[in-house]
């Protein structure tokens, strides 16, 4: 796949990312798709260092760093401000990891898209507080090693379907993307910059050092995710009409699961029990996919 | 315009006169009147403000310090718990040196439950790095409001206005409602020097080194230091423009007095008529009553106590295994003072209870037969 790079670069060298982070491929991507006109708010999470620390900034966009669990309240703030003062057309861009948002940040997400506030929320999600040292949140996979889930006692019950929880408050749109499909995450960013109201980007995002797999291996293992269905790509609008984005290559969840040092203390059992719930949740997927969205009937 | 407010109308008032162009709020009893009042004010377009009803305090602060990083007026009020879950955006919402005005109305914190008044909720946010007013009246709420932001946006400090619930939130009293175009010559529009701006990108609240975080905090007690000499002078101001003063330190009859009865908020007024009777009986007692508890104004405090023989100070708060809040500052500011009063700490009206004219004769009675006080801080109005 070939990268559109005819978009202006918003973000710099000297960031402070691990190598092949990412949530600084996400940052990059998301800005280049927004643009200069853009105000971004970053919560409590690895990218409050990977931004730089004072008086430095790796973005050339405004950045308010806030408190871990109000990056929808804080973008909302902005909105009302830029409103007031006539500027529309900015645009405000939460970015957000998988803790600011599947825990911590839920209830001022949820908050914000009820309201249906004009925001761009990006969750980058490397299914852990990886900043903190890889400890578990509601959006670790079931039965990975995180340390505060030991190869002892693994994660425990399924990843937290954010995605669903956003559909039920109708959201304008949502989608999933993934850093190995670059131009169909920004091609998302754009969608959800073109829509009035609340948007929700969630984007898995790969971590080397969390994931215990080497940098060379971020992009592959990314795509491995969609490949596997473990991570399927789809855009959905009103909370209603699916539509998937990538049709998965079908390979078995191994390939995916036996690339990360994560899932090493797992076995063939264990392999069968992830194979079998990825197959049903991408046959409720489809399923969705196939479902009209609500007309009222005159 | 003379109108008959409720306290809480009279803070939206405030609000409405100060051209606040953001507000964002989330219920609880007895603040709740203040935003609805101001939604009012929003629905018919008599105030030019954007309102985002919040699903919690917490959000209501996070979204208040946003649109006040984006460069907007922001305004949000709240009360006890709601303020106790807004405590780490207290903190972030000062060491961002935002100019944010919020009403407190003053009630007690849970558990049992209990709406009515104790100040142990904005005490409790003393180190937050907020400015902090205890006003007495109806009046001085509306006033303070204004004048807080002309503070506020002088020094890059938030405010925060305290007043007791019930004993004035929902006590109707005529107010005095200047004109816009009054309000609008003594305060202007908030320019702020920086802002989230994508023509000027900067990166606010980041990662700070130990090289520079206490530097900033430093800055941060200069703050307060500016905030504590310019009150008086914003005080004056208001008085010459409005007619009504407000010192950070308001004195009665404590020129020749040997006991100074020292109070705060709405327990002012029955404090008033106590010292005005037993001046009448011969007694040579003063008030005083502390407006600013944040900056401490304890030179002021100490200038005008140096030489009394006793200080009653009467606190509507305690600070757990400690003392009365006001009582413990006092004696700190005059630790270092020759010729420094006793201290007489009284605790009293704690959750609603009132603070009886017939209640504060006693505590100046008591004070002024004992040479020392029996404890620290003596609780009065317990049933037995």
């Amino acid at each position: 796949m070939k990268i559109d790079n005819s978009f202006e670069e918003l973000m710099t060298s000297g960031h402070l990312a691990c190598q092949a982070c990412g949530g600084a491929m996400i940052m990059r991507h998301c800005l280049k798709a927004l643009g200069e006109d853009t105000i971004c708010v970053i919560p409590a999470s690895c990218w409050s260092i990977i931004a730089g620390n004072w008086p430095y900034s790796s973005l050339k966009v405004p950045v308010l760093h806030t408190a871990f669990e109000t990056a929808a309240a804080a973008a909302s703030g902005i909105r009302a401000a830029l409103e007031i003062k006539g500027r529309e057309n900015t645009k405000v861009l939460a970015f957000a990891g998988d803790g600011g948002t599947f825990d911590i940040g839920l209830q001022s997400l949820s908050g914000a898209t009820e309201r249906n506030e004009d925001i761009i929320y990006v969750c980058y999600d490397n299914e852990a507080y990886m900043n903190t040292g890889v400890q578990r949140s509601s959006a670790t996979p079931e039965k990975a090693w995180t340390t505060t889930t030991p190869e002892t006692f693994p994660k425990q019950g399924t990843k937290k379907n954010i995605i669903q929880i956003l559909c039920a408050h109708k959201i304008p749109y949502c989608a999933t993307a993934n850093v190995a499909w670059p131009e169909d995450l920004m091609r998302k960013v754009r969608k959800a910059a073109e829509t009035r109201g609340t948007t929700f980007i969630h984007v898995l995002s790969p971590c080397p050092p969390g994931w215990k797999i080497p940098s060379e291996k971020s992009i592959e293992v990314a795509r491995l995710a969609v490949d596997t269905k473990v991570f399927p790509l789809y855009e959905v609008i009103n909370g209603e009409e699916y539509h998937i984005s990538v049709e998965p290559k079908n390979l078995p969840v191994e390939d995916y699961l036996k690339q990360q040092g994560r899932f090493s203390h797992l076995g063939k059992e264990d392999f069968e029990f992830i194979q079998q719930k990825v197959d049903y949740e991408w046959k409720v997927l489809l399923q969705r996919s196939m479902m009209e969205s609500f007309q009222m009937v005159m | 315009m003379k109108k008959v407010l409720m306290g809480n109308h009279a803070a939206s008032w405030g609000a409405r006169l100060s051209r606040v162009q953001m507000i964002a709020a989330y219920p609880i009893t007895p603040q709740t009147q203040i935003v609805e009042e101001l939604s009012e004010m929003c629905g018919d377009g008599s105030l030019k403000a954007k309102f985002l009803k919040v699903e919690s305090e917490h959000s209501a602060m996070a979204s208040v310090i946003a649109a006040e990083s984006a460069g907007v007026r922001s305004f949000t009020a709240t009360s006890a718990n709601g303020l106790a879950l807004m405590h780490e955006l207290l903190h972030w919402a000062a060491g961002a040196r935002l100019p944010i005005v919020m009403v407190n109305v003053n009630r007690a914190l849970a558990p049992g439950w209990n709406i009515w008044a104790d100040q142990g909720d904005s005490l409790a946010q003393r180190d937050t790095g907020w400015v902090q007013f205890y006003v007495e009246d109806n009046q001085e709420v509306l006033d303070t409001v204004i004048l807080a932001y002309r503070l506020a946006e002088n020094v890059s400090l938030p405010v925060m206005v305290c007043y007791d619930a019930f004993y004035l939130s929902h006590t109707f009293e005529p107010v005095d409602i200047p004109d816009q175009s009054e309000v609008d010559l003594w305060l202007p529009s908030y320019v702020p020097d920086c802002f989230l701006d994508p023509h000027h990108p900067q990166a606010f609240n980041g990662l700070v080194m130990p090289s520079h975080y206490m530097e900033m905090r430093y800055k941060l007690q200069q703050a307060h230091e500016a905030a504590k000499t310019l009150v008086d002078e914003i005080g004056d101001s208001f008085g010459d423009h409005f007619g009504r003063h407000y010192p950070a330190v308001e004195t009665v009859d404590c020129e020749d007095a040997e006991l100074v009865l020292v109070t705060s908020s709405s327990m002012t007024s029955p404090a008033r008529l106590v010292i005005r009777r037993l001046r009448e009986a011969g007694k040579k007692v003063g008030l005083m009553k502390i407006r600013m508890f944040r900056p401490f104004p304890a030179e002021t405090i100490c200038r005008l106590l140096r030489g009394k023989q006793k200080a009653v100070v009467v606190d509507r708060n305690f600070s757990w295994g400690g003392s009365g809040i006001f009582a413990a500052e006092i004696r700190a500011a005059l630790a270092n003072e020759r010729h420094a009063p006793v201290i007489h700490g009284y605790i009293s009206g704690l959750g609603g209870k009132s603070v009886t004219p017939e209640r504060l004769t006693d505590m100046v009675e008591e004070s002024w037969k004992n040479s020392l006080p029996r404890s620290p801080a003596i609780w009065k109005g317990i049933s037995a």
